[in-house]
């Protein structure tokens, strides 16, 4: 069990600062020190330092090629499916190391939800789709609970509307931007408390993003959020958080308002001036 | 040595073609519609000498059956349950006249194939899926050709494998246990068969498993969906119309299979259920008709066309099973 961290903010004997830090402490999601990853002799990533904050969007930016999925996918273990893949360091959830020995990587992957770069609904029905997570979890008690969790599911991912009347579809036929609303239904359903999202709309057309997007900024509710994007628009446009990565290391992050407007490294300014990637 | 021949050959034979095509082409660089034409007669040649060729063996199959037809009523052949080919070779010789029912052959040949797809099937399938999913490249990189040498090996091995090695083990287990096995029972020649086509099964449901996008597994994996889980729920049913179609294959190569059932099984045509009997199949029994000096006219030798008409039919009608069960299933992935 990952347990979430009880710290009382309103602790008596403390003084303003110290309730200020504890307060940011308390919201802290995912903590990320020292993160090295290898594919077999190559290293993709050298030690990443980020601290992830409840609520809020996280965006991770960079060229092509320089370890943000990788970095995404070490949060929820996706990497331990790749064979040649070794991840050093730690990465703590709710004050929980998810490389300790302990730690399901089951019940890890059902709080860390991924949406992925492509669309990838399986080839079932909308509904299967969305209870296959609810199901393989026993999460409903019965057929109605059921029917309610997928309801919601939808309806949090902004699709309710659109397919309410044939769930029974395959939801491979659904259109790109819907697939991929479904897929985050399908994350959705299984009840998880981090959402990572590998570049989602980069498949998609103006509209279906501006969905996706506008959808982000609902989830960021209940859920944080980390996205990796290739348009720093986007970036912009959602996120709260901007970490930069370049070659492998994660060059920069804070504010994405500071990041945009006033980067401290003259590699960030680069890219987001579209000198380098 | 040969093989150093071979290539000096095939080099030598290519010469002239290279030779020809680059002086056409030094002349005209345009692409030659003669050569154009060529290849395409070519293709559809090829393609036809296959098709050309399964229509006139269907239609032979069918004559001959229809000769066969005007000697022995078809509700004979099709419902009677005693098969005794004998044809008189005098008006007045004593038991002269023969039964050709085909059930007791083709129940024989269900309950050996069915025998055999009981081996395999799960044997040849979990195999697949160990190969796929679970095991390291190392280890499937000698696993699956070590599997499919067993395609490669002479079916007439297996044969005397299964009448020599098996049967008598089985005959001696029978003993222990109080059973009475007999020394062609149809566990041991189904058994063996079951045996040989273990890597159809394997190595094309390995395949077909493999070609499962790694994004549904993937997207399985990331909802906290055990290996497992995401085998049986996710790969496994969108694998299901080749793995289908493996069975199929291998279902088809059990029921035409001769020469194991040849050696094992027995010759005695019994209407039997039970594995520890000795039945005969069909294609023993189109050997047996056939071997030795035969009239072309007579009942006995045409029998063996009707039988090969009523196997070719057994196969279609399995494969059109097949392809609606794939139809009906299939989930779709692209």
């Amino acid at each position: 069990m990952l347990a979430q961290q009880q710290i009382d903010p309103s602790t008596p004997t403390m003084g303003q600062n110290q309730q200020m830090s504890i307060h940011l402490e308390n919201n802290l999601k995912v903590k990320v020190s020292d993160v090295a990853v290898y594919y077999g002799d190559k290293q993709a990533l050298f030690g990443i330092d980020l601290d992830i904050y409840k609520n809020q969007v996280t965006a991770l930016i960079g060229p092509s090629g320089c370890g943000k999925s990788t970095f995404l996918r070490c949060i929820n273990r996706m990497n331990d499916t790749i064979e040649s893949c070794r991840v050093t360091g730690s990465i703590e959830i709710d004050g929980v190391n998810i490389s300790d020995r302990s730690v399901d990587v089951v019940e890890l992957r059902s709080r860390i939800g991924i949406v992925f770069q492509k669309a990838n609904p399986f080839p079932k029905s909308i509904y299967d789709n969305v209870s296959y997570g609810p199901r393989i979890h026993g999460l409903a008690k019965d057929r109605q609970h059921l029917d309610h969790i997928v309801e919601s599911s939808l309806e949090r991912a902004g699709l309710w509307k659109e397919v309410s009347d044939r769930l029974d579809e395959p939801g491979t036929g659904l259109s790109g931007g819907q697939q991929q609303r479904l897929c985050i239904a399908r994350t959705i359903a299984v009840g998880p408390d981090v959402i990572l999202m590998d570049e989602p709309c980069s498949a998609l057309d103006p509209i279906a993003t501006a969905k996706i997007e506008e959808l982000m900024d609902e989830l960021r509710q209940n859920f944080t959020i980390i996205i990796v994007t290739h348009s720093m628009q986007q970036a912009a446009r959602v996120s709260q958080k901007t970490a930069f990565f370049h070659l492998g290391k994660l060059v920069e992050c804070g504010e994405t308002e500071q990041i945009f407007t006033n980067p401290q490294d003259s590699r960030t300014q680069d890219y987001i001036t579209g000198r380098i990637g | 040595m040969n093989t150093i021949f071979i290539i000096l050959a095939l080099v030598a034979f290519s010469i002239p073609a290279i030779v020809s095509y680059r002086w056409r082409h030094s002349i005209r660089l345009v692409a030659n519609p003669k050569v154009e034409l060529f290849v395409r007669v070519l293709l559809i040649l090829s393609s036809l000498i296959a098709v050309i060729t399964t229509v006139g063996i269907v239609l032979s199959l069918l004559f001959e059956s229809i000769r066969f037809f005007n000697l022995v009523s078809p509700l004979e052949f099709l419902t009677s349950t005693v098969w005794s080919p004998q044809t008189a070779l005098r008006g007045d010789q004593v038991g002269g006249s023969g039964v050709f029912g085909s059930l007791p052959l083709l129940a024989g040949t269900m309950l050996i194939s069915a025998i055999a797809m009981t081996v395999a099937v799960p044997v040849g399938l979990f195999a697949a899926i160990y190969l796929a999913e679970y095991a390291t490249p190392r280890f499937r990189n000698w696993a699956k050709p070590a599997l499919e040498i067993l395609a490669g090996v002479p079916t007439v091995v297996y044969g005397f494998f299964a009448a020599l090695t098996v049967a008598p083990i089985l005959r001696e287990t029978g003993t222990v246990l109080g059973l009475d096995i007999a020394s062609e029972s149809a566990l041991a020649a189904g058994s063996v068969m079951g045996i040989m086509i273990i890597p159809f099964v394997s190595s094309l449901s390995d395949d077909v498993i493999r070609a499962v996008p790694r994004s549904l597994r993937d997207a399985s994996l990331g909802l906290g969906a055990t290996q497992s889980e995401t085998i049986r729920q996710v790969v496994l049913p969108a694998a299901l119309p080749g793995i289908v179609s493996a069975v199929l294959l291998a279902a088809s190569r059990a029921i035409g299979e001769t020469m194991i059932v040849v050696m094992a099984a027995g010759l005695a045509a019994k209407l039997t259920a039970n594995p520890l009997e000795a039945v005969t199949t069909v294609t023993v029994q189109i050997v047996t008709l056939l071997v030795g000096d035969q009239e072309f006219d007579s009942a006995k030798t045409l029998a063996a066309f009707a039988l090969g008409l009523l196997l070719f039919c057994v196969t279609l009608t399995l494969n059109f099973i097949a392809f609606k069960v794939v139809q009906r299933y299939r989930e779709q992935y692209d």
